[in-house]
């Protein structure tokens, strides 16, 4: 199964990365080639087997929902790209 | 000053008796990494930093007690976060950032003493093998400048092989510490999959992601995978386990010990030079008393498209953070906030994570998550159940890194899957979650040196060090040092 132009441009919307048709053309090809490379998987016979989410297999711990620490707000807003009066600022959002 | 040329433990013994102060330690690093600034390891140094880091070790050492490591001078993969350096992954997208933490592995090293000569480029999110994937530029392999130094944890590598940094933090999600440690001829050693901590490491493929060390030798890794790894509840992959002496079967000679040797890591594609080199190393392990075991992991193949579904399927979600609002890169001119969204992502990363983050999301879209996703990770524990079956016939695993040794710049820079295919012997291991190493073994084609890859079940990082250690004992090839960096 290879994909198409349509396919490309449909995933980088769900990733939300702007791509332009020339890299959308470029990317086709290579993901093409790293499909074919993954096919190899699919072929595999997993009946019966338990799929292995990480290494050492039971449920990941939860810990108690309590604050163990705080950031200061300068210092969480201090990597913003916009803020304004404390708090983080992106286009608006609800007309 | 030539501290570059004795071990961590030779050093600590001179910072302990004051016969050398961590000021002067520090200076003398920082000395060399300013003369070698054409490797572009370091992408962050801050001397007046380290110098206050050094001024302290140097007070604790005085006032009695100090951990060994105290003053002993480190530099740290660009992936850990670090509240004194920038943070950047390597990516434009984390251009300037300044964490206002520091990564559990960073903290426990910097508690233990430990002064941090500053951040090491590697490629982008740590995604590659050659660290052509910076976004600020190669780095180069210090035995040969026309050879990568390896990926993603290039810049580790780099300046453990040339002396710039006696050790070195990196991290390894599918070969990371490995390979580059195969191809600049250093000693590379992963842990087993939680045991050290993920929190503040930015996240690539959280199922595998495991931070290790680049040291000059098994010992000097012993004796700081102590205090760097542990319990951290601020991590849901955390093992929960004691503390434990890395250093107790240094001394342990190999007589007896099985050394099980995969078949399926010497087929068609290994070169001859590597495999030369490979064989004569288990060939001095069968000289000092280990029994070579002919073994079989049959799924091994299977890992690079386990890897490949499974590694950026996980990148997709942690990668979806950058989103240019809190913090990272943010487009200059945008229309809404979805397209603001998009455009910063597409300005702000970098091909190969663009391309991985294409992959996953597909790989967990409607309709494609069970032949996809789910498949990879139930073929990824058949891989996982090869290597304990193994390990009921074998102490531990040898066979080679890579499949050749250090590749020229820009010769796999256009074709992504003869890039992953580096990977080939290392991403088995990853997927099982087992701890491995790389230790240096000789040198193949132009000189470039080859690695050794050892092994071991679970959690058994001391039997795997010890035997590298023999082995350093045996051999001088971990000692050599390229020729302008003595």
């Amino acid at each position: 199964m290879a994909l198409t132009l349509d396919d490309v441009a449909r995933i980088a919307h769900l990733a939300r990365i702007e791509i332009t048709d020339e890299e959308a053309r470029r990317t086709l090809s290579q993901l093409n080639d790293i499909f074919a490379l993954i096919e190899k998987m699919q072929a595999v016979d997993t009946s019966g087997v338990e799929p292995m989410a990480h290494p050492l297999g039971g449920a990941q711990r939860l810990r108690a929902d309590e604050a163990t620490e705080v950031i200061d707000r300068a210092a969480a807003l201090r990597n913003a790209p916009a803020q304004q009066d404390g708090l983080f600022l992106v286009p608006k959002v609800i007309e | 000053m030539t501290a570059h040329l004795v071990s961590l433990a030779e050093l600590s013994r001179q910072l302990q008796s004051k016969q050398v102060s961590a000021v002067e330690l520090a200076q003398a690093y920082l000395a060399r990494i300013e003369a070698h600034r054409d490797l572009n390891a370091f992408l962050d140094v801050r001397p007046e930093v380290t110098l206050a880091q050094a001024r302290a070790a140097d007070a604790r050492i005085a006032a009695g007690g100090a951990h060994p490591l105290t003053g002993v001078p480190i530099a740290h993969k660009d992936i850990f976060v670090t509240k004194d350096f920038f943070s950047t992954a390597s990516s434009r997208m984390l251009e300037g950032y300044m964490s206002p933490f520091d990564a559990t592995v960073v903290r426990n090293l910097g508690e233990a003493g430990m002064v941090t000569l500053g951040k090491l480029n590697c490629d982008e999110f740590a995604m590659g093998s050659s660290n052509e994937n910076s976004a600020y530029g190669n780095v180069l392999n210090p035995w040969d400048k026309g050879a990568v130094p390896g990926g993603s944890s290039g810049g580790s590598s780099a300046v453990v092989a040339a002396r710039i940094a006696p050790v070195a933090t990196a991290t390894d999600t599918g070969g990371s510490i490995r390979e580059p440690a195969a191809f600049t001829g250093v000693t590379g050693t992963k842990p087993t999959y939680g045991r050290p901590s993920r929190w503040g490491m930015i996240a690539f493929a959280s199922s595998l992601d495991t931070a290790g060390l680049m040291t000059n030798s098994a010992e000097d890794a012993a004796l700081v995978l102590g205090p760097m790894v542990g319990f951290d509840p601020k991590d849901s992959t955390s093992v929960d386990r004691p503390g434990e002496d890395f250093t107790r079967d240094l001394a342990k000679p190999v007589k007896g010990l099985r050394i099980g040797v995969p078949k399926e890591f010497f087929g068609a594609g290994l070169q001859p030079d590597v495999e030369a080199a490979v064989r004569a190393a288990l060939e001095e392990y069968r000289r000092l008393g280990a029994t070579l075991v002919d073994i079989s992991l049959p799924s091994a193949e299977l890992g690079i498209p386990v890897y490949y579904v499974v590694a950026p399927a996980e990148c997709s979600s942690n990668l979806s953070r950058f989103d240019g609002v809190r913090y990272g890169h943010r487009a200059r001119t945008y229309g809404d906030l979805n397209d603001m969204i998009a455009k910063s992502r597409a300005e702000g990363l970098g091909a190969e994570p663009k391309r991985r983050i294409l992959i996953g999301t597909y790989v967990l879209s409607h309709g494609y998550y069970d032949a996809y996703y789910i498949q990879a990770q139930k073929v990824r524990r058949l891989i996982a159940e090869e290597f304990r079956r193994a390990f009921e016939q074998c102490d531990l695993i040898a066979g080679p890194v890579t499949t050749s040794v250090a590749f020229g710049f820009g010769e796999k820079a256009a074709d992504p899957v003869a890039m992953y295919m580096s990977d080939l012997y290392t991403i088995p291991g990853s997927l099982a979650g087992i701890p491995s190493m790389s230790i240096p073994c000789g040198f193949g084609a132009k000189g470039r040196p080859v690695g050794l890859q050892l092994m071991a079940n679970y959690f058994e990082e001391a039997k795997m060090l010890g035997a590298a250690h023999q082995y350093q004992l045996a051999t001088d090839w971990h000692t050599r040092i390229p020729e302008g960096f003595r």
